[in-house]
């Protein structure tokens, strides 16, 4: 037996809610299945299994508290012979006001009131839900977004939508049915949500601040040619597979890693801990305030096209809150870029327990020596932070030179 | 297609990718960007809305024509057959 319990999906998660389960007590699930939604600070994440095995029995019914992470969910009974593989680790030294994990709770749909969690019964199944639990409902991430900001359970709204698909009138129109008040614990005002996401940053980056000895480069990388292959590139396509130029430094960040490995991977148990794998965090600001770094996995084999996909991909679901628990905890670096916004250059703050952050700023026309002359080129300032205690300054500025020099063979990334 | 009609459309385009998008508040000779708080990302879903919406295809050259309300609404109603 094997508990499931409230995964840590990212340094700065302290505490989840569970949201709804797709699979029910008997169900076989493999591993890396998506099988339960969590609420955390900044997401509802689509939480994958790292076992395979059958569901027992469910500690947690949908809907209930705030639970700290590490709070047994369900009980699973691994597949015979199948290794519950560990989850990635974040196992690195907890934020100092975490909670520990409680024991076993079992919290009702609707909690009696304040302060005052009842230990339940058996979870009743729902009555009447038009989708049996356990199914995965199809449900589109908009509509999914505003279910969860009225407080509704997807799986309990019809759906008319192609495939039985929930749309966003549907959600609308089960809005209106309800009968009766949503209970105060179920709908989470934004206001409440700004305030945690606000507070999961700020005990990640206290920590960064607290635990992490920055050191910080920066450089100036002349893009004339990447952009100008860029250019030539994207006036053969057409407009929904032009590539940004975010994407080819994406790609560069992930592929100078390659060169010097010391700054991809994790800070772990007073050691660093090297990745073979190279899972870029991008960072993407939401509405409203606050950001969230999910991966893209394998960022450095990925062709250009595909890369350029998974980033749009990855922004629609993290403003849509829609993000899986893998991607949250995998990120081996986080790459950040403030050029949008128009500043020139940003000094990060690592994510931990990670060992380097890449900044981008703004691209910029600024005059340019090449050769003796001077000319007006395209320059981006490149920045890097890391961690002290993995790497040297003379590390992180051959992870710069190398960056720079990719960035100048577009063709190639 | 009239502007005003023109004009609708690209609304209902920024509104899928603003979903916060208040059309009331939207100032046309403003800058999208700065007004509705938008990214490279965004700004690309825009454009591709507008291409299948409109039926043409938009060069990334063109993009600087594609920057307030009023300068699309001219773009469009000079580009589009639809």
């Amino acid at each position: 037996m094997t508990d499931f319990l409230m995964p840590k999906l990212g340094a700065d998660m302290t505490q989840g809610r569970l949201i709804e389960w797709f699979k029910k007590p008997g169900e076989r699930i493999v591993r890396g299945e998506v099988i339960a939604v969590v609420e955390t600070d900044k997401a509802n994440v689509d939480v994958e299994s790292w076992v395979a095995g059958t569901l027992q029995k469910i500690l947690v019914a949908p809907g209930g508290d705030w639970l700290p992470v590490g709070t047994p969910l369900a009980v699973i009974e691994p597949e015979a012979g199948a290794a519950a593989e560990a989850p990635p680790s974040f196992a690195a030294p907890p934020v100092a006001a975490a909670p520990k994990p409680a024991p076993p709770v079992v919290t009702p749909a609707v909690p009696a009131g304040p302060g005052a969690p009842v230990p339940a019964p058996p979870i009743p199944e729902p009555v009447s839900a038009p989708v049996a639990p356990g199914e995965r409902v199809p449900v589109s991430p908009i509509a999914r977004k505003r279910a969860a900001a009225l407080g509704l359970d997807a799986a309990t709204i019809r759906g008319t939508g192609p495939g039985g698909r929930i749309t966003l009138d549907d959600v609308e129109r089960a809005s209106r049915e309800r009968p009766a008040p949503v209970a105060p614990a179920v709908a989470a005002p934004a206001a409440d949500k700004r305030q945690r996401m606000r507070d999961a940053i700020a005990a990640a980056m206290a920590r960064s601040k607290r635990e992490i000895p920055h050191y910080y480069l920066g450089t100036t990388i002349d893009l004339s040619k990447a952009l100008a292959w860029l250019a030539e590139a994207n006036a053969k396509l057409p407009v929904a597979e032009r590539l940004l130029a975010g994407v080819l430094l994406i790609k560069a960040a992930a592929l100078a890693l390659r060169e010097v490995p010391e700054l991809n991977g994790f800070w772990i148990d007073g050691r660093a801990q090297r990745s073979e794998a190279i899972h870029a965090g991008v960072a993407i600001s939401l509405r409203g305030g606050g950001l969230v770094a999910p991966a893209i996995h394998g960022a450095d084999k990925l062709a250009l096209p595909e890369l350029m996909q998974r980033v749009t991909d990855l922004v629609a679901r993290a403003r849509a809150g829609s993000l899986k628990s893998s991607e949250m905890t995998d990120p081996t670096i986080t790459i950040t870029s403030l050029g949008e916004r128009g500043v020139e250059a940003v000094y990060g703050v690592i994510y931990p327990p990670q060992l380097a952050l890449v900044g981008f700023g703004k691209v910029v026309e600024r005059p340019w020596a090449v050769d003796g002359a001077v000319g007006v080129r395209p320059v981006v300032t490149a920045t890097l932070s890391g961690d002290h205690r993995a790497t040297d300054g003379h590390r992180g500025a051959l992870y710069l030179d190398a960056l720079d020099r990719l960035l100048q063979a577009p063709d190639k990334l | 297609m009239t502007n005003e009609e023109i004009k609708a459309k690209v609304i209902g385009i920024l509104a899928s990718v603003v979903p916060e998008l208040e059309p009331a508040e939207l100032a046309a000779d403003k800058s999208l960007r700065d007004q509705l708080d938008i990214d490279s990302v965004d700004f690309l879903n825009f454009v591709v809305g507008l291409s299948k919406t409109f039926g043409i295809e938009i060069a990334e050259t063109d993009y600087r024509h594609l920057y307030t309300l009023d300068a699309c609404v001219a773009y469009l109603a000079a580009h589009a057959t639809a």
